[in-house]
C-alpha cells in the first residue's frame, strides 16, 4: 500500500485510484476492453439474483390470462417468458390471497427455484428454518419480520429435486398505474419464498 | 447473451462469497464493480483459471482477518486481483504505481482515458 494516504484533489479512495490505474493499463496493453467490462458487470448484476422470478410475478399481476396459465402449468408458463425453471424439475407456482399465505421450504436439503430466484439465502439452508417452517410457520414468519393476520391460513410447500415452488405475492395496493417493469422492482426474493410481502410502492 | 454469469464465480461460498443483497450482487462504489468486471474478464479470456483467483482471494481474506486489517471485501478483492495480475506478468508494479500516482495527483483523469481508449 505504498501509494495510500497521498493528497489528491478529488479525495478519491486509494482503491478507486488503483482500480482506475489497473483498468487503464490493462486496456492500453490490449488485455481488456472497457466495454467488455461494462457488459460483464451488467450481466452479473442482472442475471444472478431473483429478477427473472420478479418478471414472472409482475406479468402475472398485470395479465390475468398469464396468471392462470402460470398457476396451471408453471413450467410451461415460465418457458413462455424465455426463462428456464431449471434442473429438470417440475415448477409449481402458488399464489397468496388475503386468506391464504404460501411458504416454501425444503425440509430435506436446500432445493430451491434457482433458475428464477438465483441463489438461496443462507437461512433457507439452515436446519432451523427447514425444520421449523413446517411445525410453526407463523412463528418463523414473525421472526423473519412478517406478522400475518391470525385469520390467514398458511400453506407450506416442501420442495424436492423433482418439484420446485415459487410464490406469487399479493400485488400491493396503490400500484394500479404502474408499468410491468416498475412492478417487478417491488418483487423481492423473500416475497417469492413467502417470508415477506411484496414491497409497497414509494409514495410519489 | 454471450456473457451469462459463470456459476463457479457467481456461486462462490465461504468467506470469499460475493456480497449480495436480495440475492443480487451489491457494489457500494463504482470501482468495486470495475475491479470485479476486470477479474471476471481476464478469467474469461484465459489469463488464469478462476480457481487461482479464488485461492488468492481466500488467502487475502484470511491474512487480513488474522492481522485484524479492517478492509472491506472488495478492497481485499482488489488486492488479490492486483497480486495475480503482477504475478502473471501482465503488468509491472512500477507501471502500476506510476499510473496510480498520476491519477492521485490529477495529472491524469478519466477524460484522458477515454481519449486514449482505442
Amino acid at each position: 500500500m505504498s501509494m495510500s494516504g497521498g493528497h489528491h484533489p478529488e479525495q478519491e479512495s486509494f482503491a478507486a485510484l488503483r482500480t482506475k490505474a489497473l483498468e487503464s493499463l490493462l486496456v492500453e496493453k490490449g488485455l481488456l476492453a472497457s466495454d467488455a467490462i461494462d457488459t460483464l458487470v451488467q450481466a452479473y448484476e442482472q442475471d444472478i439474483g431473483p429478477r427473472n422470478g420478479a418478471k414472472v410475478v409482475a406479468r402475472a399481476w398485470v395479465d390475468p390470462a398469464y396468471r392462470q396459465r402460470l398457476l396451471e402449468n408453471g413450467t410451461a408458463a415460465i418457458a413462455e417468458l424465455g426463462f428456464v425453471s431449471g434442473q429438470g424439475s417440475e415448477f409449481v407456482v402458488v399464489q397468496n390471497t388475503p386468506t391464504i399465505h404460501n411458504l416454501i421450504v425444503c425440509t430435506l436439503c436446500s432445493c430451491y427455484p434457482s433458475g428464477l430466484l438465483g441463489l438461496p439465502p443462507k437461512w433457507y439452508k439452515d436446519f432451523a428454518y427447514r425444520s421449523r417452517a413446517v411445525i410453526e410457520p407463523r412463528q418463523v414468519l414473525r421472526e423473519l419480520g412478517l406478522d400475518l393476520d391470525d385469520t390467514a391460513e398458511i400453506q407450506v410447500w416442501d420442495s424436492t429435486a423433482e418439484l420446485r415452488y415459487m410464490v406469487i405475492p399479493e400485488r400491493p395496493i396503490g400500484t394500479e398505474g404502474m408499468t410491468e417493469e416498475d412492478l417487478a422492482q417491488l418483487v423481492t426474493r423473500d416475497a417469492m419464498i413467502g417470508v415477506a410481502n411484496a414491497t409497497a410502492p414509494a409514495i410519489v | 447473451m454471450t456473457s451469462s454469469p459463470d456459476p463457479q464465480i457467481a456461486n462462490m461460498e465461504g468467506t470469499e462469497a460475493l456480497p449480495r443483497k436480495n440475492g443480487e450482487l451489491t457494489f457500494e462504489a463504482l470501482w468495486e464493480g470495475r475491479v470485479f468486471g476486470m477479474a471476471v474478464a481476464l478469467n474469461d479470456q484465459g489469463a488464469y483459471p478462476w480457481r487461482e483467483f479464488r485461492d488468492q482471494l481466500v488467502a487475502e481474506i484470511k491474512a487480513a482477518d488474522v492481522s485484524g486489517t479492517p478492509t472491506s471485501y472488495y478492497e481485499r478483492f482488489l488486492a488479490s486481483f492486483e497480486k495475480l495480475v503482477l504475478a502473471k506478468g501482465l503488468l509491472t508494479a512500477a507501471d502500476l504505481d506510476a499510473r496510480t500516482a498520476e491519477y492521485a495527483s490529477g495529472a491524469r483523469d478519466d477524460e484522458d482515458d477515454h481519449d486514449h481508449d482505442h
